[in-house]
């Protein structure tokens, strides 16, 4: 990775308490390319419109924008085609759906759904409120010592009963990338659905759900380099054209009557309302940028990140890194010494480094690590050496704030 | 920005060395708060009688600033009235909202650094919104 790359991102050039930005909160948000902020402008100054209902060629442009962003996403995810692809507000949205529409209506007192103890909470809630919902349980794969699963755990999970598997992709706390393919496939075997929360491999990897062969598949804009407020559910056609919308409204019908209606065909029959058109123009956008660049770089350069940033923090005296050593995604989870993650946080902030503190959204996670909090730093494809080396700078010099305010 | 603002030397006093930390034996008013968009927590117990808190004690888990907020707080409202309990609540939130406040208990006013940190705001009133809490458990038992 080179500068011409961080050239593309405007608000990286920035000073933050004196000091140049480092941003590595990227498993939160990334931050955007100059080509997603003007596909974006570009969106609003030429072809602003509602989408799939203008005859006027405003409307038509936009309606081309935003199914040409569903295509793209479509080839992204290597899925059979567009029809597979509903946009959504991001992962939560796209998770929801599925555990509201799909499962609660195969569901049925008894059955099982198996998922892990590292979830984010957007891919546990719902899992939790269908099951309440059903009279279905929640199962959990046991996690290995480094917080990775173990194929023949999930073998050992999954029962006849079983419905439902689902895991994240890549863990936004432990680094770790869970083996979804063969995850998927013990899951079929049973006749259950594999459902992927794709929000923190998406934006770092090459997808192919066709590959994968997983059922469901849900990820983000906003953490690969495109705008808040857009995401998608891939879905496998045949699935999505049995489950009901769960959104009613203009857009996903076909007739309507005083006391009764139809649904358009998928994917329509899941947007109901306007739809979040220059989110979805932007989300094309950034598509095109990483790709651009290329997945497999991207890949290479964070884990290349994730290493060296193990390396060196492993230098620093008091340090617990959380999460498998080797093989790691572009993410490091940490905490120093007995300094509390908030505490370390805001040292961190006034030398300029942004990094995440708390639960991560995995509150069962952190009563396995058996912490209340921890500290995250997250790379991306813009994240240097020189600015692990600033992390690791800035960990020396909050500890040895914490010694002298603390005298 | 001035970490020294924040991290003034009687809060670590107050972080390393917290006052009143463990629990009552026999019963007292419980409260157990957290702050789920961190994961901070706490459990604050006061020994209530004739309307005065005779005493207070917390446990809990939580950065610098929320500790030794709980620290101070429990010490400041040592045989208050609930009233002036409320009082005091009510004028640690306008410390951190950047207003000028006086406290008898002086080491409070060395979180009105807080302030300049929005982020840390709801760490420091963890402590005082427990004590919210329970004073409204004292009065509708």
């Amino acid at each position: 990775m080179n500068a011409a790359i961080r050239e593309q991102f405007p608000i990286l050039h920035q000073e933050i308490n004196g000091h140049p930005l480092v941003y590595l909160d990227n498993a939160a948000s990334s931050q955007k390319p100059l080509a997603v902020i003007e596909a974006i402008e570009r969106y609003y100054r030429w072809a602003n419109a509602n989408v799939h209902r203008g005859v006027h060629t405003l409307g038509s442009r936009a309606t081309d924008a935003y199914e040409g962003a569903r295509e793209k996403v479509a080839r992204f995810l290597n899925a059979r085609s567009a029809s597979e692809i509903v946009f959504t507000r991001g992962t939560t949205t796209a998770l929801n759906l599925v555990a509201s529409s799909y499962a609660r209506s195969v569901l049925r007192e008894g059955d099982e759904i198996v998922l892990t103890p590292m979830e984010h909470h957007s891919n546990l809630i719902p899992w939790q409120q269908a099951a309440k919902a059903c009279g279905a349980t929640l199962k959990y794969i046991p996690l290995q010592e480094d917080g990775s699963i173990s194929l023949e755990d999930v073998e050992k999970t999954v029962t006849s009963r079983t419905k439902i598997v689902t895991t994240a992709h890549v863990s936004n706390v432990l680094g770790v990338t869970n083996p979804v393919k063969e995850i998927a496939a013990i899951a079929h075997r049973v006749g259950a659905v594999m459902v992927v929360d794709g929000a923190q491999s998406a934006p770092h990897m090459k997808i192919d759900v066709q590959d994968l062969d997983c059922d469901f598949f849900a990820f983000s804009g906003h953490k690969m380099c495109g705008p808040t407020g857009i995401g998608a559910l891939y879905g496998k056609l045949g699935l999505l054209e049995s489950m009901e919308p769960i959104e009613f409204g203009g857009e996903m019908i076909d007739h309507v009557d005083l006391y009764d209606s139809t649904w358009k065909e998928v994917p329509w029959r899941f947007e109901g309302g306007t739809p979040i058109i220059a989110g979805a123009v932007g989300l094309a956008a950034a598509i095109d940028f990483l790709q651009e660049v290329g997945l497999d770089r991207i890949l290479e350069h964070e884990k290349k990140l994730a290493a060296y940033a193990v390396s060196r923090l492993s230098e620093i005296e008091g340090i617990s890194i959380y999460g498998p050593r080797d093989n790691r995604a572009g993410l490091v989870t940490f905490n120093l010494a007995d300094i509390h993650p908030h505490d370390v946080a805001t040292v961190l902030d006034s030398y300029g480094i942004a990094i995440r503190a708390g639960h991560h959204c995995c509150q069962p996670l952190m009563r396995w690590l058996k912490v209340s909090a921890t500290a995250r730093a997250s790379f991306y494809l813009y994240n240097t050496e020189d600015e692990i080396d600033r992390l690791a700078e800035g960990l020396v010099r909050t500890k040895e704030y914490f010694d002298y305010a603390a005298g | 920005m001035q970490l020294d603002d924040l991290y003034r030397r009687v809060i670590m006093d107050h972080y390393k060395n917290p006052r009143n930390r463990g629990l009552f034996d026999d019963d007292a008013v419980n409260v157990d708060l957290n702050n789920p968009t961190c994961g901070d927590r706490i459990t604050l117990q006061m020994k209530v009688k004739d309307g005065v808190v005779e005493a207070a004690r917390f446990v809990g888990e939580g950065c610098s600033i929320s500790m030794a907020s709980a620290s101070m707080m429990t010490d400041a409202i040592k045989g208050r009235t609930l009233y002036e309990a409320i009082q005091l609540a009510d004028r640690f939130s306008a410390l951190m909202q950047g207003e000028d406040a006086e406290f008898e208990y002086e080491d409070i006013e060395a979180l009105s650094g807080v302030s300049k940190f929005p982020a840390r705001i709801k760490c420091a009133m963890l402590a005082w919104n427990a004590l919210r809490k329970g004073i409204v458990q004292v009065r509708q038992p």
